[in-house]
C-alpha cells in the first residue's frame, strides 16, 4: 500500500476542491436531468397511446442490479442552440452497455419524449460511435425504436450521405456474430425503417409499432396512393404479411419482455470461460475523497499518486522508473483484480517522461496487460533545452507507441489535456476503448490564456515589424475573444457534445467506470463469435 | 428390553404420526419397517425406516387400508409388532384381530375394546352403566323417522345428530329447530353410510356453548390404568380440531380429578389397554359429559407429551411389550402449559379447500417441537389427509406458549401450498383465545364472515418486490460470463426509477423502485414509500431491512417464475404481472381460417350452432392430411362462408363465431 499520501480531508483546500468538484457534477446532472425531465412530461402522451416512455423501457430491459454504463449523455449539447440555458443534450437517444438476461449489450434507447424521437444533431455521431463500440467490444446490439425520422426541417446533405453507415454497421455487426435486435415501439420510417430492416430478430408491438419506407404522407405525394400507416406497416402487418416482424407484442411493457426472452434465448456466455474468482480489495484510501484531492482547477499542480490511491485496488501500487522522467507516472496496480498499468502526468512530459512511457506502455503490450491513461497535462515540453533533447523524437515514439498499442485502454480526461499531449495520453483520435472525462477537466490544442497571449505576442511583433503603435483596446478585445473561443470549447460539456469522448462521469464514480470497462473490454478479448459473410438475412 | 414380544416394528401409517412413531421406536431400539404407497416413494417416513415396503397404489383403500397388503408386508419385513398410528385403520377392530391372528403384536386396545368404543351408541349405553355421565339423548336400535323425531322432542331441541359408527365429524350436524329435522335425518344417514358404511344414528342433546375437553388415558395389559390429564380442543372448525392445548383453561384441580375418574372407569368398563382418550363436552357451570373414547393414539398427544414429560409413544410401545405401566397416577404432575396448531394444506379464505402441490422449501420454526412428515420437494397430494405438520409450543405459562408458538408459526415455512398458516396465528392472537374462553363456537363467533387474510402492509410489499428483484437479479448474475459483485446497484447516471407491476397472491400492486442494487433502496407504493436494505442473501433466506424493522424472509423459486415466500409469517406467491400470457390466444376475431390452401373436407357445425372451445367447426384436407379446424372459444357458429368439396386459399375465411365474451 502506498504510504505518501498528505492528504487531510476536511483541510481547507481539500473542503474547496470538494465543494467545487461537486458543483461540477451537479452541472452534469442538471444537464442530463433537463432531457429526462423534458421527456418524462410526455407521459401522459405515451399512456394515452398505451405506451411506457423511453426511460421506463430502458429502466425495464435492464436486468436489476446489474451495472450501467451510460454513454454520450450529453451528444449533442451546444449543437442543436448556442444557448447553454436551454440545450438538450443526449441527441435524441439513451445510450449505454448494460446487461440484459445476462448478456452484456450495447443498448440505444430512441427517446421519443423529444422532438417524437427526429434525430437531432449529433445524433449520428452517437449512433456510430455506440455500433464501433458494440463491434469492437462484441456486444450485441438492441434498439428500442420509436422516431419520427429525420428533421426535414433541418436537412444536412452530409447526415443523409454518411447516414448510410448505421445501417452498415448493422450489417457487419450481423456478419461478425453479433446479434442485433429491434423494437418498434412506435414509427420507425424512411432510413429508419432500415433498422428494423437490418436487426437479426425484430419485436412490433401492435397498434404502436409501424416501420414503412414512406409514411402516409409521403405515398400520397409520391404516388397519390392512399393509405393509412397500419396498411403501410403496421406492426400486424409485418408480422403476418411482409415478414418483417419476428414477435407480436401486445404492448411495450410485453416488447420488452419479450426483447429480455430473446436475449436469454442467445444463451450468449455458452461457451464462454469460468470466471475466476478473484479477491478485490477496496482501496484504502477512499475513492469518494477524489472530490476533495482533485484541485478543481486544473492549472494547480497536484501528485497524482493521491488519485490513483483512491482508484487502485489495497490503494496499492508499483512504480515504473520513479525517479526517471518523474513528472510522468507510470504505474502497476490492480482495478478490481484486474492487473493495469497507469500513465498519469504531474506535469508537462519532458524527453525522459516520453521515453519511460513508451518503455512501459510496450512492456504493457507485451505482457497483455490493459493501459489507464490519466490525463492531466499540459503537453509535451517546449523549449531549447528540450527541442535539443529530441522531444519531437521522444514524443513521436510516445504516440507510436499509444497508437500501436493492442491491449485495452481506456482514458479519463482528468485535468489538463492540452495539445499533443493528448495524443500521447491516448486523446480520443488514439481510439482509446473507453473515453470518459470529468466536469472539471479540459481539452484543447491549448489554454485560452495561452492562445490569446500567443496572438497578442504576434499582433505586438507585426505593430512593431509595421512600426505602427499597438490599440490596446483593440488587442484587449481580441485577447477576450480568443480566451473565449478556446475556453468555450475546452469545457468538457462542450467536447462531449461534440461526441469527442464517451461521457462525462462523476470523477467518485471512476473506479467503477475504468473496472466496468476493463471487464467488457476482457469479456470481448475471451469471446469467441461465429461470423458469416454477410450476416443474418432477413426472411 | 428383557422379555420382549417383539424387537421390530412396522407402522401402518404414512405422514408425521409415522415419523413420530419411528423417532420413539428407534430410541427404544426397535427396528422400524415403514409401508407407503406408490404415491409415498419419497416421503420422509419411508426415507428414516430402517426398511420401507410399497403396499399398493396411492389410493388409500389399496394402500394405506389394505390390510392383506399391510399383512403381507408385516411377514416380508419379519416385524414383530404393527402400530397403526392414527386414521387408517387404527379405530379398525377387524385389522386389529387380524394383526393377532397372525402371531403380531398389534400397539393398541383389543379389539373387543376397539370394537366397544367404536359403535357411539353402544358406547354411549355401556358407559352409562358405568356411570360416566353422559349427554342426554338417544341411541336406541329403531331408526325410523317417527322415533327419532319424538326421541329428538324428548331431548329438546337443539339436539344433535350423529353417525353411531362415526367420528371425525362426519354425519353430524346440529338441528335448532323441529321442521328441520327430517332434511337433517336424511343428510346425516346418506353422509353416515358413504364415510362409514353404516346410517344408523344417534341424537343428543346440543351443549350450547361448549369446550372439547378430553382425557389422556393410559392402561397397561395388569389392570392398571391411570389418566394424564386433559387437553382443551375446543377451537374447531366443523367438528376438525385446529388448536389443542394442555391443561384445559377451564379446568382446575378438582375438575381435573372428577373428569380424570370418569375416564379411568370409562376405560376400565371396556377393559382397556395402551392409550386412549375420552373425550367429554364441558359447560360452562363445570358439568361434563361423555362424548367418546378415541382408542388409538390422538393427533394431538404432543402436548400432554410436553406438560407431563411422557412419552406416549414409549409407554404404547412398553404396554404392547407387557411391562406394567412405569407411573402411577400420583407421579403424573403437569408442568407448564403446551398448545399446538395443525399446519393444514388447505385455503382458510377460501372454504378451506384442500391444496395440493409441491413442497419448494420446508422450513419449520424455531423454539417449537415441530412434528412433520414433510420436506422439501415433498408432494402433497389429494389421496391423503392434507395435514402438513403440528407446531407445538411449551411455556411456563399459557400466554408464555401461545406467544411461543405465534412466533414458532411465524418462523414455519411451508413454501409453494397454500396453507392455513396465517389463520392459525390469527386465532392464536384473537381475544378470545387469549383470554382462554374459546368454546367450541369460537371459530364462527371470532370470524363470523368467515377468514379471511388482512391487507398486506406497504412493508411486506416492499420486501416482495426487493425479494423478487434479487431473485431476479441472481438468475440474471448466473447467465453472465462473470460478475463483479463490487459493481452491483452502479449506474454512471445515477440510475433509473424502474416501473413493476408485483402480483402478489393474484392480486396486482403497482410499484415503483428507485436505486435497487444499492445498499439501500426504495420502494413506492399506493399504500407508501419504504427504505430498505437486502442482506445475509441465500439460495432460502433473505434478511431485509425495511423502514427499521428486520424481516427474516425465507423463500424458494416458483416452477412457473416467480417466487415463494415467508413474509412476516404471511406466506406469499410473488411474480411479475404478465397479463398478456392470458390474452395470446383467440385473437382471431371469430374467424375461422384456413392456414394453408387445401379443399374443405367436411363442415363440422351449422349456422346459429352453439359451440365449445375446441370443438371442430371444419376439415381441411391439405397435403394429404386432414387438419382440424376447431373453435378458439366458445361461442356460437354466426355464419359459414364455405362448403364442402370446395377448395380454399390460404387465409379464406371458413366460418365466423361469435365469441363469448
Amino acid at each position: 500500500m502506498w504510504q505518501g499520501s498528505r492528504i487531510t480531508p476536511g483541510a481547507p483546500g481539500y473542503t474547496s476542491n470538494r465543494a467545487a468538484m461537486l458543483r461540477a457534477v451537479e452541472t452534469l446532472r442538471a444537464l442530463e436531468a433537463r432531457t429526462a425531465t423534458k421527456s418524462e412530461q410526455r407521459r401522459d402522451r405515451f399512456r394515452q397511446r398505451g405506451q411506457i416512455t423511453p426511460r421506463e423501457r430502458l429502466a425495464r430491459l435492464l436486468d436489476p442490479g446489474l451495472p450501467f454504463l451510460r454513454l454520450h449523455s450529453l451528444a449533442g449539447y451546444m449543437a442543436d442552440t448556442d444557448d447553454a440555458e436551454k440545450s438538450l443534450p443526449g441527441s435524441t437517444f439513451l445510450i449505454g452497455i448494460g446487461f440484459v438476461s445476462g448478456v452484456r449489450a450495447m443498448i440505444v434507447v430512441d427517446d421519443s419524449g423529444i422532438n417524437a424521437g427526429a434525430l437531432s444533431p449529433m445524433a449520428l455521431q452517437a449512433m456510430l460511435s455506440a455500433q464501433e463500440i458494440a463491434l469492437r467490444q462484441k456486444l450485441p446490439f438492441l434498439h428500442l425504436v420509436e422516431s419520427a425520422g429525420a428533421n426535414l426541417m433541418n436537412y444536412r446533405v452530409e447526415d443523409w450521405a454518411q447516414g448510410g453507415a448505421v445501417f452498415r454497421n448493422l450489417a457487419r455487426l450481423s456478419a461478425a456474430g453479433l446479434p442485433t435486435v429491434a423494437v418498434l415501439h412506435g414509427p420507425s420510417t424512411a432510413g429508419g425503417a432500415y433498422m428494423p430492416g437490418l436487426s437479426d430478430y425484430v419485436i412490433g408491438v401492435r397498434r404502436n409499432g409501424m416501420a414503412a419506407l414512406a409514411g402516409a404522407a409521403l405515398v400520397h405525394a409520391a404516388t397519390g396512393e392512399t393509405a393509412s400507416d397500419a396498411e403501410l406497416g403496421g406492426a400486424e402487418m409485418h408480422a403476418s404479411v411482409s415478414g418483417l416482424v419476428e414477435y407480436m407484442a401486445q404492448d411495450d411493457i410485453h416488447a420488452i419482455d419479450m426483447a429480455r426472452r430473446v436475449m436469454a434465448r442467445l444463451d450468449w456466455n455458452r461457451d464462454m470461460p469460468a470466471p475466476q474468482a478473484r479477491s478485490v480489495a477496496e482501496p484504502v484510501h477512499d475513492p469518494d475523497e477524489i472530490a476533495g484531492v482533485v484541485p478543481a482547477d486544473w492549472a494547480t499542480p497536484y501528485d497524482m499518486r493521491e488519485l490513483v490511491a483512491r482508484l487502485v485496488d489495497g490503494s496499492d501500487f508499483d512504480e515504473f522508473k520513479p525517479d526517471f522522467g518523474p513528472a510522468t507516472l507510470c504505474l502497476q496496480a490492480r482495478v478490481h483484480g484486474v492487473t493495469v498499468g497507469i500513465l498519469a502526468n504531474n506535469g508537462p512530459i519532458d524527453p525522459a517522461g516520453a521515453n519511460k512511457a513508451t518503455h512501459f506502455i510496450q512492456a504493457c503490450d507485451q505482457a497483455g496487460t490493459p493501459l489507464v491513461f490519466l490525463n492531466n497535462t499540459t503537453g509535451y515540453m517546449v523549449g531549447v533545452e528540450y527541442e535539443r533533447a529530441g522531444m519531437i523524437k521522444h514524443g513521436s515514439k510516445m504516440i507510436q507507441a499509444v497508437a500501436n498499442a493492442r491491449v485495452p485502454k481506456i482514458t479519463l480526461y482528468t485535468g489538463a489535456s492540452f495539445g499533443a499531449g493528448n495524443y500521447g495520453m491516448c486523446g480520443i483520435a488514439y481510439q482509446p476503448d473507453f473515453l470518459f472525462a470529468w466536469p472539471t477537466s479540459r481539452s484543447g490544442v491549448m489554454g485560452g490564456a495561452q492562445a490569446a497571449r500567443t496572438m497578442s505576442l504576434v499582433a505586438r511583433a507585426g505593430a512593431a515589424r509595421r512600426g505602427v503603435d499597438m490599440d490596446e483596446d483593440r488587442l484587449a478585445t481580441q485577447e477576450a475573444a480568443i480566451e473565449a473561443l478556446f475556453d468555450r470549447q475546452s469545457s468538457p460539456f462542450y467536447t462531449s457534445g461534440k461526441v469527442l469522448d464517451h461521457g462525462v462521469i462523476d470523477p467518485r464514480d471512476s473506479r467503477k467506470v475504468i473496472a466496468f470497462c476493463l471487464q467488457t473490454c476482457l469479456e470481448a478479448q475471451k469471446r469467441r463469435l461465429n461470423p458469416n459473410s454477410f450476416g443474418v438475412a432477413r426472411a | 428390553m428383557s422379555g420382549a414380544r417383539f424387537s421390530s416394528v412396522l407402522v401402518a401409517n404414512r405422514g408425521e404420526i409415522a415419523v413420530r412413531v419411528m423417532r420413539t421406536a428407534r430410541e427404544m431400539g426397535l427396528r422400524t419397517v415403514a409401508v407407503y404407497s406408490s404415491a409415498d416413494a419419497d416421503a420422509p417416513h419411508v426415507a428414516m425406516a430402517d426398511q420401507a415396503i410399497c403396499i399398493g397404489p396411492a389410493t388409500a383403500a389399496q394402500s394405506y387400508l389394505n390390510i392383506a397388503a399391510l399383512l403381507k408386508a408385516a411377514e416380508a419385513s419379519g416385524a414383530g409388532a404393527i402400530h397403526p398410528g392414527y386414521g387408517f385403520l387404527s379405530e379398525n377392530a377387524d385389522f386389529a384381530r387380524a394383526v393377532e391372528a397372525a402371531g403380531l403384536v398389534f400397539v393398541g386396545p383389543s379389539p373387543d375394546a376397539i370394537e366397544a368404543m367404536g359403535d357411539k351408541a353402544k358406547a354411549k349405553r355401556r358407559m352409562q352403566a358405568a356411570g360416566v355421565p353422559c349427554v342426554p339423548g338417544y341411541e336406541g336400535a329403531a331408526q325410523d323417522d317417527a322415533t327419532l323425531i319424538a326421541e329428538a322432542a324428548r331431548i329438546g331441541f337443539p339436539v344433535m345428530v350423529k353417525a353411531a359408527a362415526g367420528g371425525g365429524g362426519k354425519g353430524m350436524r346440529l338441528v335448532t329447530n323441529a321442521p328441520d329435522l327430517p332434511e337433517a335425518l336424511l343428510r346425516a344417514r346418506a353422509e353416515a353410510r358413504a364415510a362409514f358404511g353404516n346410517d344408523h344414528l344417534i341424537l343428543e342433546q346440543a351443549i350450547q356453548r361448549p369446550r372439547h375437553v378430553e382425557i389422556q388415558v393410559m392402561a397397561d395389559a395388569h389392570g392398571a390404568i391411570i389418566h394424564l390429564g386433559e387437553r382443551d380442543c375446543s377451537v374447531q372448525r366443523r367438528h376438525q380440531k385446529v388448536i389443542e392445548e394442555a391443561p384445559g383453561p377451564a379446568v382446575d384441580a378438582p375438575l381435573r380429578a372428577r373428569m380424570g375418574a370418569a375416564a379411568v372407569a370409562a376405560a376400565k368398563a371396556v377393559g382397556y389397554r395402551g392409550a386412549g382418550t375420552v373425550e367429554f363436552l364441558l359447560d360452562e357451570t363445570g358439568a361434563f359429559y361423555f362424548l367418546e373414547m378415541n382408542t388409538r393414539l390422538q393427533v394431538e398427544h404432543p402436548v400432554t407429551e410436553l406438560i407431563t414429560g411422557l412419552d406416549l409413544v414409549a409407554l404404547q410401545f412398553s404396554v404392547a411389550q407387557g411391562a406394567p405401566l412405569p407411573v402411577a397416577q400420583d407421579d403424573i404432575c403437569l408442568n407448564g402449559h403446551a398448545i399446538e396448531a395443525r399446519l393444514y394444506a388447505e385455503d382458510p379464505a377460501n372454504d378451506f379447500l384442500p391444496a395440493t402441490g409441491t413442497v419448494a422449501l420446508w422450513q419449520p420454526g424455531p423454539d417449537v417441537r415441530v412434528d412433520s412428515g414433510i420436506a422439501t420437494g415433498s408432494t402433497v397430494s389429494p389421496h391423503y389427509d392434507p395435514m402438513l405438520a403440528k407446531i407445538i409450543a411449551h411455556g411456563p405459562t399459557r400466554d408464555a406458549a401461545r406467544r411461543a408458538l405465534i412466533a414458532g408459526l411465524e418462523g414455519t415455512a411451508a413454501l409453494g401450498l397454500t396453507t392455513n398458516g396465517s389463520f392459525l396465528q390469527d386465532i392464536l392472537r384473537a381475544p378470545g383465545f387469549a383470554q382462554g374462553a374459546a368454546t367450541t363456537s369460537f371459530l364462527d363467533e371470532a370470524f363470523p364472515e368467515g377468514w379471511a387474510p388482512e391487507a398486506l402492509p406497504q412493508t411486506a410489499i416492499a420486501c416482495a418486490a426487493g425479494l423478487l428483484l434479487c431473485s431476479e437479479m441472481h438468475t440474471a448474475l448466473d447467465a453472465t460470463c462473470g460478475s463483479d459483485p463490487a459493481l452491483i446497484g452502479f449506474s454512471s447516471d445515477g440510475g433509473t426509477p424502474v416501473q413493476m407491476e408485483l402480483e402478489i397472491d393474484g392480486t396486482v400492486h403497482h410499484l415503483t423502485v428507485i436505486g435497487f442494487g444499492n445498499p439501500t433502496f426504495r420502494v413506492d407504493g399506493d399504500a407508501g414509500t419504504s427504505h430498505m436494505s437486502l442482506g445475509d442473501i441465500s439460495a432460502t433466506n433473505i434478511r431485509a431491512k425495511v423502514d427499521g424493522t428486520t424481516h427474516n424472509i425465507v423463500h424458494a423459486p416458483a416452477p412457473g417464475g416467480g417466487v415463494f415466500a415467508r413474509i412476516g409469517g404471511r406466506h406469499l406467491f410473488i411474480r411479475r404481472h404478465r397479463p398478456w400470457l392470458a390474452a395470446t390466444d383467440a385473437q382471431t376475431g371469430g374467424q375461422i381460417v384456413a392456414p394453408m390452401p387445401g379443399l374443405i373436407a367436411g363442415i363440422c357445425v351449422s349456422s346459429g350452432d352453439r359451440v365449445q372451445a375446441g370443438q371442430t367447426i371444419a376439415i381441411l384436407e391439405a397435403m394429404k392430411m386432414q387438419h382440424r379446424l376447431s373453435a378458439p372459444t366458445s361461442g356460437v357458429v354466426a355464419n359459414i362462408l364455405t362448403t364442402a368439396g370446395q377448395q380454399v386459399t390460404s387465409g379464406t375465411v371458413i366460418a365466423i363465431l361469435e365469441e363469448d365474451t
